[in-house]
């Protein structure tokens, strides 16, 4: 047998497991919510939210709307900004700290007392630094993946097998071979793997700056995913909440395989473990 | 005891560059103000082109002696030369780490994100003396040579360890090294894959001398493979015994059943089982 046929076989197999979970999960939740109508008593939790039935035809008259596909727009344009920003500046800052003992000396402290502020008790403060609501917003995101990235990097780049760079240092490397060649690919499992944890942080931030922040500032800014659900809550439509959470489900989860699609593609040599 | 030893060297062995002359090195650890000596005036003569097997219990500190030879730690006292030419001495406790001296690592160290390719070019093509073309072209015939056609384009960690250590002797050899540091390379392998390792590993000497320093606890390795045996007293670190192997190469795997073989074997057991009994109750005291 091929190596591609029985790959597409695991594959199909494991999607199909995927699948029926999740068959599973509606019927019991369309059940559950349309309890109260069938049988006359109402559960509690399931029986207080709309049916899936309920939420998909509500869901279907949103795709329609440019309103809702904006809210989409928006929110994955700040993911994106706050999450490449994170990378830019993280990645070499925390491969500077693991290299340079001086940098590393100076900047660690300061860097452990911000790391545990959460990000989003830097909203109001960020709201008075930034001149828009909309660069405030991708500052708080910019601070959910910035972290985890630079922590990752970090660790990565210090556990290095030190035989790797006595090898490359016996083999006639200069020291810029020895961190282009050794250090850098050597720290990029941990450098895919801060990625992918950091963007999922992102989706939670920004979801809740938005919620914060609300939607019509000055400039049509705010908006967003999470301004969605909030909106919805108020307006009182809890179809319209749900969609909002299904569709942040689907927009993180599309987010995170494109990120193991890439990290898979960078670190070719981790599959043959 | 004396401490110093001479080989009367063949003049066909004297004409191989890679002599390795260890004089009266110390090293001592110091990292909590308890001075801790690894190794103790010792003093080893190694001529070019010998297999030199070092022999010791673990963490006796025959790998510091390889790291000083190999420029990755520094010595406290004594000198290194390789082919009269100082290594490391008073004003330079730390050797430089150098092409000419090429480490094979207990658990490898081929670079995992490189192909086995890429890993064996690497030296050269830092060294950048040849042209790309020339590297690539000595590299798969000396891959072929050593059995390693076909392994080319894949990672080391698709192929079998064995494998894998073959790649990596290749890397080394690939540097032009006068001189292969072994630190125990084929601990690891089942003693099936190692038999053949041994006999592959002695191939690839006689097609390309260099001066081996090899550090094992194996016996029958060490017997199997070298010219000489240093046999170490545990830590401090001090040559003991010193047994001459005096089966002829080229050796093949027959050696083993040879009565000749057998005797070395047991004048060499004594001694070693001695010092292994010290490093292990010195070992249970400190633990």
């Amino acid at each position: 047998m091929s190596k591609t046929n029985l790959k597409d076989k695991i594959f199909s197999r494991s999607f199909l497991r995927g699948i029926i979970t999740i068959v599973i999960f509606l019927l019991i939740w369309e059940v559950g919510a349309r309890f109260e109508g069938w049988f006359g008593y109402r559960l509690p939790w399931v029986g207080l939210i709309p049916p899936p039935t309920a939420v998909f035809v509500t869901w279907g008259g949103l795709i329609g709307d440019p309103g809702y596909w904006q809210s989409w727009y928006l929110s994955f344009g700040r993911v994106l900004g706050g999450f490449i920003a994170a990378m830019i500046i993280g990645i070499p800052f925390g491969l500077f700290m693991a290299v340079n003992r001086t940098f590393h000396n100076l900047s660690f402290p300061t860097f452990e007392i911000l790391r545990p502020i959460p990000p989003l008790a830097w909203v109001p403060a960020s709201i008075i630094f930034w001149p828009t609501q909309e660069l405030s917003i991708a500052f708080v995101t910019f601070l959910g993946a910035f972290y985890t990235i630079v922590i990752n990097v970090l660790g990565g780049a210090k556990s290095i097998n030190k035989q790797y760079l006595q090898a490359a240092q016996s083999m006639g490397a200069s020291q810029w071979d020895v961190f282009r060649r050794v250090v850098f690919p050597a720290t990029l499992p941990s450098i895919v793997v801060g990625s992918a944890v950091g963007m999922g942080i992102t989706w939670e931030v920004v979801v809740a700056a938005e919620m914060i922040s609300g939607g019509g500032g000055s400039g049509g800014a705010g908006g967003g995913l999470g301004f969605f659900i909030w909106n919805s809550y108020v307006g009182g439509s809890y179809e319209q909440i749900i969609v909002g959470m299904i569709s942040i489900g689907i927009a993180g989860y599309f987010s995170s395989e494109m990120l193991r699609n890439l990290g898979g593609l960078l670190t070719p040599w981790l599959k043959t473990r | 005891m004396s401490t110093v030893m001479n080989t009367d060297t063949s003049s066909q062995k004297s004409a191989i560059k890679g002599a390795i002359r260890i004089e009266d090195v110390v090293k001592v650890y110091d990292p909590d103000g308890a001075a801790v000596m690894a190794v103790d005036h010792c003093s080893i003569d190694i001529p070019g082109g010998e297999i030199c097997m070092i022999v010791g219990p673990s963490g006796c500190g025959k790998t510091t002696l390889l790291n000083a030879i190999a420029g990755f730690h520094g010595i406290t006292s004594g000198e290194i030369y390789l082919d009269d030419e100082l290594l490391c001495g008073p004003g330079k406790m730390q050797a430089e780490p150098g092409s000419d001296r090429i480490v094979v690592f207990q658990n490898g160290a081929l670079f995992p994100w490189k192909s086995n390719l890429e890993n064996v070019v690497f030296g050269p093509m830092m060294e950048g003396k040849l042209s790309k073309k020339e590297i690539y072209d000595k590299a798969l015939s000396m891959m072929a040579d050593a059995g390693l056609s076909g392994t080319e384009n894949s990672f080391p960690g698709e192929v079998s360890s064995g494998l894998r250590r073959r790649v990596e002797i290749v890397r080394a050899l690939m540097n032009d090294p006068k001189v292969l540091l072994f630190d125990e390379p084929y601990r690891a392998l089942d003693s099936l894959t190692k038999s053949v390792m041994h006999e592959a590993l002695l191939d690839i000497y006689y097609k390309n001398k260099v001066t081996i320093f090899f550090i094992t606890h194996d016996l029958e390795e060490a017997i199997f493979l070298g010219h000489r045996l240093i046999i170490m007293s545990s830590r401090p670190c001090k040559p003991k015994k010193v047994v001459e192997v005096d089966i002829p190469h080229p050796r093949d795997y027959s050696v083993l059943t040879s009565p000749r073989f057998r005797e070395l074997m047991e004048e060499a057991k004594g001694v070693v089982h001695e010092e292994a009994k010290k490093a292990f109750e010195a070992g249970e005291k400190e633990g």
